[in-house]
């Protein structure tokens, strides 16, 4: 916690939570989307799904799938911005068991097939919490240069992945894996203290066993 | 860099460093650079909180149930026309919080301080204390360091959400900053901002958050009126020397313990309190 989460965020109103945060969950599945969106199907759960109208809670989502920064005073008028972007959107109200009471679930389709399944919750103060990427269960919350790899559960992958990070010089403050079975399919989650440049992140992408990197910029 | 955790240990830096805005700056960044872009933004957050006061002042402004926005601007012209009670401080101070915080339930740009349903308290003080004292821009982003301070160990001792705390942990910890950083630019001993913080935090032990609909706007954006009032008034009892017979950390411990202890209904469910009332027209429309 630093001064500045105090005295701040700058943010579009009214709740730092359902609007700030919901902002915060578009940015992050925009980031982790290898394709320019086209489609948005959003599915709204708990306090989200009961006053999302209210909160802009809607409107905050898509401006971050847009690209836009909970300060950026767009927000307001993103639903009408996505029409003219060519972004389709849905929304669908659900109560998913035991999840948080602030949960999203995005399913993004892109304008080249690309598709991306992303659930996130606003865990308060617009800090947030991705939990599950395309079906695997992962956590991390965008507060620091993240990256995002899929890869297959092999032998070597991750040592490949972690030694080129470390002759790019960059340091990861953590790393978690998460895969679905074993053999199968798997997810890195790298936080870094300084970012690796894109170069950095498609020499990732070419490494055995990698299906997709991206790299998340601090939300 | 030596962190603080306690008001008690804020004051005794403060007394070192030659005040809290050195003290709290100091203990954010260490070298030069890293300082003067604190300053900077800093800055840049103090001129949003004004802009937020001039848009919430929008007499058409409307929030998306449509129950505020609009109001500021009739309190204001109330208030200089000298229908009010409490001279033109006091009451631009009240219309300020509520501008602000009616920017933000309009989905204006607002900075949360510390959180967004709170957001109108502490600019409310500062932008009010400059009309009548005089202080210039650069006095306010230096009390907005003290204010961020005593925000900083309130948020790690006792919390600023009001899920967890009620609305003594957003509009209550708003105005125990703000009524710190009034007695400051007011030239208070480091010990009576404690005092003034502690007070603050005192007179609104318990409040609950309760919001109508579940809504970031009745009551809240009234509660950041009261919240500036009492800071102005905790600010002038700490400055008159009156002293608090507890230290201000006791106050922050016993806002955590308060929230605690308050039912879920109470704590921004949307259940209880103003959300359980039955509204009349203009509230149902």
């Amino acid at each position: 916690m630093d001064i500045f989460d105090i005295i701040g965020p700058v943010m579009i109103g009214p709740s730092s939570s359902h609007t700030a945060g919901a902002a915060r969950i578009g940015r992050a599945a925009r980031g982790l989307m290898d394709d320019e969106i086209a489609k948005a199907v959003i599915t709204l759960s708990g306090s989200f799904a009961r006053t999302y109208r209210g909160h802009g809670t809607d409107r905050a989502l898509i401006a971050g799938l847009m690209g836009m920064a909970v300060d950026d005073i767009r927000l307001r008028d993103s639903l009408e911005l996505a029409k003219t972007a060519g972004l389709s959107y849905e929304f669908r109200l659900e109560d998913i068991p035991d999840a948080h009471p602030n949960t999203a679930v995005l399913e993004l389709t892109g304008v080249h097939g690309g598709r991306l399944s992303m659930r996130a919750c606003s865990v308060g103060g617009g800090a947030i919490r991705v939990e599950k990427l395309n079906g695997m269960s992962v956590s991390f919350s965008g507060q620091l240069d993240t990256l995002v790899i899929c890869h297959t559960d092999e032998p070597g992958v991750i040592a490949n992945v972690s030694s080129l990070i470390a002759a790019l010089n960059v340091n990861i403050a953590t790393m978690q894996v998460f895969r679905r079975s074993a053999g199968g399919d798997a997810v890195m989650v790298i936080e870094t203290d300084n970012a690796p440049d894109q170069e950095s992140v498609n020499m990732i992408r070419r490494l055995r066993g990698i299906r997709t990197a991206n790299l998340l910029r601090r939300l | 860099m030596r962190d603080y955790t306690t008001i008690q240990e804020l004051v005794n830096l403060a007394n070192e460093k030659g005040g809290f805005f050195e003290a709290v700056l100091d203990n954010y960044a260490e070298d030069a650079d890293a300082r003067g872009a604190a300053v900077r933004r800093m800055t840049d957050s103090l001129n949003v909180m004004r802009d937020s006061i001039k848009e919430g002042l929008n007499p058409d402004a409307r929030s998306m149930s449509g129950r505020v926005g609009g109001q500021a601007a009739k309190l204001l012209a109330a208030v200089r026309a000298g229908k009010t009670f409490g001279g033109n401080v006091l009451g631009a101070a009240g219309a300020y919080a509520l501008a602000a915080a009616e920017c933000n339930a309009c989905m204006g740009r607002i900075v949360a301080a510390p959180t967004a349903g709170a957001c109108g308290v502490l600019p409310a003080a500062l932008f009010a204390a400059q009309e009548e004292k005089g202080y210039t821009d650069e006095q306010l982003v230096r009390a907005l360091f003290t204010a961020a301070g005593f925000g900083k160990v309130i948020a790690l001792r006792s919390g600023i959400s009001g899920a967890e705390g009620g609305c003594q942990a957003e509009c209550g910890s708003a105005s125990a900053m703000a009524a710190a950083a009034l007695c400051d630019l007011a030239g208070g001993t480091p010990e009576a901002c404690a005092d003034a913080a502690g007070f603050a935090g005192m007179n609104l032990l318990g409040l609950v958050c309760d919001p109508v609909e579940g809504l970031v706007e009745v009551p809240c954006v009234y509660r950041n009126i009261v919240g500036v009032a009492n800071a102005v008034c905790a600010a002038n009892l700490a400055l008159s020397g009156v002293g608090l017979i507890m230290p201000a950390d006791e106050v922050i411990d016993a806002m955590r313990r308060v929230g605690r202890q308050l039912p879920a209904s109470l704590r921004e469910t949307g259940e209880g309190g103003c959300a359980a009332c039955r509204l009349n027209e203009t509230g149902r429309k």
